[in-house]
């Protein structure tokens, strides 16, 4: 385009008619653009806002006020709910027993995943069906799992299948579930998880395992490094650190969540020995309809999880960059 | 592992692989077979004690395999009036296919657009999307459950679907997927004269089949599976799915335990079945999901 000064008079009508022309024309197009972009995008932007950000919103405000058996504030009770609810020694109770559970069930599965993962990839032979077979629990809901683990193998009476194993060995049976000491429950509850998401987190290493070029262990041999141990220590290891790291706090994040199993196989009378906060928070909202205070609890559950999901993308972030 | 098993016996060695060798790899195996048996164990219960007589279950001698097989059990389960078990197994079947539907069709559309709409905003609208990511739908039902009960929603079916609709990890893991499709096909097609929606439904959906199955066929099983937001939304036993009339029928007084697993069984066998002939795509969409990093 010509400079504005060495034209003439007419020459610059022209010229300005023509760029508002252009103008219309691109500001056309970034119409068309914005309603072509909004038309493929616009439907879950609307749903997240009304079932993610207002609803956080409205939790936020509820957080503030007392609302119990409203939706709508009744009177605002500024942080009341917030040091009500940190000092409620049942919601504090409900974090130290997703403290415990985690203790038990991210070691178990981290370690049980990866060595399942190393047993199957080790060999040729049926290695698919023996892949399938510790998937498949992946098909099946924690409500199912909890019957099998409540009713059957840890029914408390002689007729469950761990008691009915303790008899013939001659021992006498055990209440499971329901005896807070020694607390058996954790077993029952930890297993019930073991099983259904072992699968999942054997093949996230899987595919880690097979992302390892195998000239590193052709390159270790060589150098005189001996199969096992030693190449497991100083390659296979150090190359599942990012998987690792996955399956370690997507464990934790999982776990922070857990409530199926906790609902159905604690329940009757059982609950009181082990309740993590999504239960409580259940309870709270549904059973007392106490929305101000279990909103205060979502609050305060939310900036936890944050917290925990920020120090996951940290560190997979991490491990990519390096 | 596998690399280094597998080339013990073509190393070169001259006797071939070691007795060690060989006694390791059957010691694997017999490890394998048993922890296999022990992983189907759950499974073999369900079914055992859904086709027993309630006897033979809570017998003081319990023994492994029954005595007979009661396959009216199933008979008595539905006509339990009792028990909406077979209301549940209709809202589960309506409330997944819904569900999986409406989430494969809006985020496939939002990462697409996301990934090709040079939108001026576009960066922020994804941001937007990425926060989402941050807090797991179940840590937020209690904000949740209060929109859907001022929309009047509770024990209906739009309350049970269509919150679970709208998923920001979806659409991610979409958008993820349409960034690496290739442009030369996109290209072609813009050639012959189709804009961005002719262009995303003859082009890009037909050539992601794969990642399409795989994502349909995880949030099937979870909506399945689902059990937290059934619950709270399914106050009505009209609006109960199967996870929770069976939730309800464990916790219930009086206990009917071979109609309580033969409910069970009959509940997994879709998913069994949805296993048998698409694992693949399952191992796939974990894969996709399990290592979002």
């Amino acid at each position: 385009m010509k400079s504005v000064g060495t034209t003439t008079p007419a020459e610059m009508l022209d010229l300005r008619e023509e760029n508002q022309k252009s103008v219309q024309r691109v500001r056309r197009q970034s119409l068309k653009t914005a309603l072509i972009f909004w038309s493929f995008v616009g439907p879950m932007i609307i749903g997240l806002t009304v079932f993610f950000y207002i609803p956080i919103l409205w939790s936020l405000i509820l957080s503030f006020a007392d609302a119990r058996a409203t939706l709508i504030p009744a009177g605002w009770v500024g942080l009341g709910n917030y040091r009500a609810m940190l000092g409620d020694p049942e919601f504090i109770r409900a974090l130290v027993t997703f403290t415990i559970f985690a203790a038990f069930i991210v070691p178990t599965t981290l370690l049980s995943a990866l060595g399942l993962a190393l047993l199957v990839n080790s060999i040729k032979f049926a290695q698919g069906f023996f892949r399938s077979v510790f998937f498949l629990p992946t098909a099946c809901s924690y409500v199912l799992a909890s019957i099998v683990w409540k009713m059957s193998i840890f029914n408390g009476s002689s007729f469950g299948l761990a008691n009915t194993v303790r008899h013939t060995v001659g021992l006498d049976p055990i209440s499971w579930i329901s005896s807070p000491n020694p607390p058996w429950y954790w077993l029952v509850l930890v297993t019930v998880r073991l099983w259904l998401q072992l699968g999942i987190y054997m093949i996230i290493f899987i595919a880690g395992l097979q992302e390892i070029p195998r000239e590193l262990y052709e390159a270790a041999l060589v150098d005189g490094a001996r199969r096992g141990w030693q190449t497991f220590r100083h390659i296979t290891f150090p190359m599942l650190r990012n998987a690792t790291i996955a399956v370690l706090l997507l464990n934790v994040i999982a776990a922070f969540q857990a409530f199926d199993e906790f609902f159905n196989i604690m329940s009757g009378g059982n609950q009181i020995l082990a309740r993590p906060p999504l239960v409580y928070l259940y309870n709270i909202a549904l059973s007392d309809q106490n929305y101000g205070y279990g909103s205060a609890g979502a609050i305060i559950l939310t900036v936890i999880i944050v917290i925990f999901t920020l120090i996951q993308g940290r560190f997979l972030g991490f491990g990519r960059s390096e | 592992m596998a690399a280094i098993v597998s080339r013990s016996t073509q190393s070169g060695r001259p006797r071939g692989p070691s007795a060690w060798a060989i006694i390791r790899l059957v010691l694997r195996y017999v490890l394998l077979v048993i922890l296999a048996l022990l992983f189907l164990l759950p499974f073999y219960l369900i079914v055992r004690n859904g086709l027993a007589a309630e006897s033979e279950i809570t017998s003081p001698n319990w023994t492994f395999f029954p005595s007979t097989l009661h396959f009216e059990n199933i008979q008595e389960l539905f006509n339990d009036t009792e028990v909406p078990f077979l209301d549940g197994m209709v809202n589960s079947t309506i409330i997944a296919v819904l569900q999986t539907a409406g989430q494969i069709l809006l985020s496939a559309l939002a990462g697409y657009g996301l990934a090709r709409i040079p939108y001026r905003w576009s960066n922020q609208v994804f941001f937007a999307i990425l926060v989402t990511l941050m807090i797991p739908s179940a840590v937020i039902f209690v904000p949740t459950y209060v929109i859907v009960s001022y929309l009047g929603w509770v024990s209906t079916l739009q309350g049970l679907v269509v919150p679970g609709v709208f998923s920001g990890f979806t659409t991610f893991l979409f958008r993820q997927f349409f960034l690496g499709f290739p442009r030369e096909l996109e290209e072609a097609g813009r050639v012959d004269g189709l804009g961005y929606w002719g262009v995303f439904w003859r082009i890009v959906v037909p050539n992601s089949f794969g990642i399409i199955a795989a994502l349909s066929v995880i949030t099937f099983i979870a909506s399945w599976n689902a059990f937290l937001w059934p619950l709270v939304i399914g106050q009505d036993s009209s609006a109960w799915t199967v996870q929770v009339v069976l939730s309800n029928f464990l916790n219930a007084q009086v206990l009917n335990l071979h109609e309580l697993f033969i409910g069970a069984t009959i509940a997994i066998l879709p998913l069994v079945i949805i296993f048998l002939f698409l694992q693949r795509y399952i191992v796939e969409g974990y894969k996709q999901s399990g290592l979002k990093g």
